[in-house]
């Protein structure tokens, strides 16, 4: 999991040094921020992103229900509508897997 | 705290902060100098997604048909396989692609009982034993010949996170879950359980010793996911063997009575 998240930024960074990536993911993915933070400190040690910081954010699970068209936040991984209890709901986020962005040293000209 | 800030070299550059928790490292409003933030927005998934097609691509010309056999360790996917394979046998040439490095003897065992195996090594890199990918299924399709096959059977790593996240190729997901496993597995695992078209509950034989209380486990798994079939099946007594190998056929589009 983690090397994907390697891969993707050593491609994208193209030399430059990186000082901070951060991903985003949705509430409805198993990835523990932390583990993931420690694997990738094993994963880097030694590459040219070694000593980059690993930022997860937490994207919330929004559903929108068909039934009363409120959107509502879910805690538990069950997709029902929090408002009316129907279970006619469209995810609206948190299912999001993704490299959001990385901060790159500026370049001195 | 602006959404944007002044560089230096006097560039000013947007601070993109969604409405989101920082888990890890809250760094809102706090940036060194000398710093440029790149935009990336892309699927970490990408990459495996795109040789997952691939892999399905050539599985289609083949005219095989995949399904991809995820479960927690030891749940009994190698046990209800080793049935599978002389159940079908006759029926269906079944294949099988293995993901787990220390099976070489259930490999064996397989192949003996008549489908062709080909072993994956998951163990490169860190944490890689935790699950296949489509790239390291890419590879292992290449050790079979896949034009003697009608169904191709992929054996994942034991593991309840790390595989339902990763498309190998396949046409459709099965999973085993064992009885022994406790009734909250499909909240704690709900990615595996919603990915899943067919849950094979497993080791049924075991009831009379649990107190396993199976209408609560139905309940938490239809929350999760209302459409997956369920399959009650005892891979050691042979129970249930019969309704997933229908289910087999299913996928690979041959006709049955029981469907
Ligand atoms: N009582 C009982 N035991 C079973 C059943 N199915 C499998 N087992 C036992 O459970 C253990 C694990 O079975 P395996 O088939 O190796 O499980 P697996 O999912 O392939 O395991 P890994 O590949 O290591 O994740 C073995 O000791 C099997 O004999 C069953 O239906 N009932
Ligand atoms: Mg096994
Ligand atoms: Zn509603």
């Amino acid at each position: 999991m983690c090397q994907a998240i390697v891969d993707t930024v050593t491609a994208h960074a193209s030399g430059r040094q990186v000082r901070r990536v951060t991903v985003r993911i949705g509430h409805l993915r198993q990835v523990v921020p932390d583990s993931l933070s420690f694997a990738w400190e094993v994963l880097t040690e030694g590459t040219e992103l070694a000593g980059s910081e690993l930022v997860v954010e937490h994207v919330p699970a929004v559903v929108e229900c068909a039934a009363c068209g409120e959107r509502t936040t879910l805690d538990w991984p069950v997709l029902v509508c929090a408002a009316c209890g129907a279970v006619d709901v469209r995810l609206v986020s948190g299912e999001e897997f993704q490299i959001a962005s990385m901060d790159v040293a500026e370049e001195v000209p | 705290m602006g959404r944007f800030h002044r560089h230096t070299d006097g560039t000013v550059h947007e601070h993109e902060h969604p409405d989101v928790r920082h888990d890890v490292g809250d760094h809102t409003g706090y940036r060194e100098s000398g710093t440029v933030r790149v935009e990336v927005l892309e699927n970490l998934l990408a990459e495996n997604d795109r040789v997952a097609a691939a892999n399905r691509l050539d599985l289609e010309r083949a005219g095989v048909r995949c399904v991809n056999l995820m479960s927690s360790p030891g749940a009994g996917k190698t046990t209800l396989l080793r049935r599978t394979i002389t159940a079908l046998s006759g029926t269906l040439q079944l294949g099988v692609l293995e993901g787990d490095i220390a099976t070489s003897l259930d490999a064996d065992e397989l192949a003996s009982l008549g489908a062709p195996v080909s072993l994956v090594n998951t163990s490169a890199g860190f944490g890689g034993e935790c699950h296949l990918d489509a790239v390291m299924v890419r590879s292992g399709l290449g050790r079979l010949a896949l034009s003697d096959l009608d169904l191709l059977v992929v054996e994942n790593v034991g593991n309840l996170v790390c595989p339902a996240e990763f498309d190998v190729g396949e046409d459709a997901r099965a999973m085993v879950y064992a009885v022994t496993e406790g009734e909250e597995k499909p909240l704690k695992y709900p990615v595996m359980f919603r990915a899943a078209d067919v849950i094979v509950v497993n080791k049924v034989d075991l009831l009379p010793h649990l107190d396993f209380r199976m209408d609560r486990f139905l309940g938490h798994l239809r929350d999760v996911n209302p459409h997956a079939r369920v399959i009650h099946a005892s891979a050691r007594t042979g129970e249930g063997v019969d309704e997933w190998c229908a289910w087999l056929l299913h996928v690979h589009g041959t006709p049955t009575q029981r469907g």
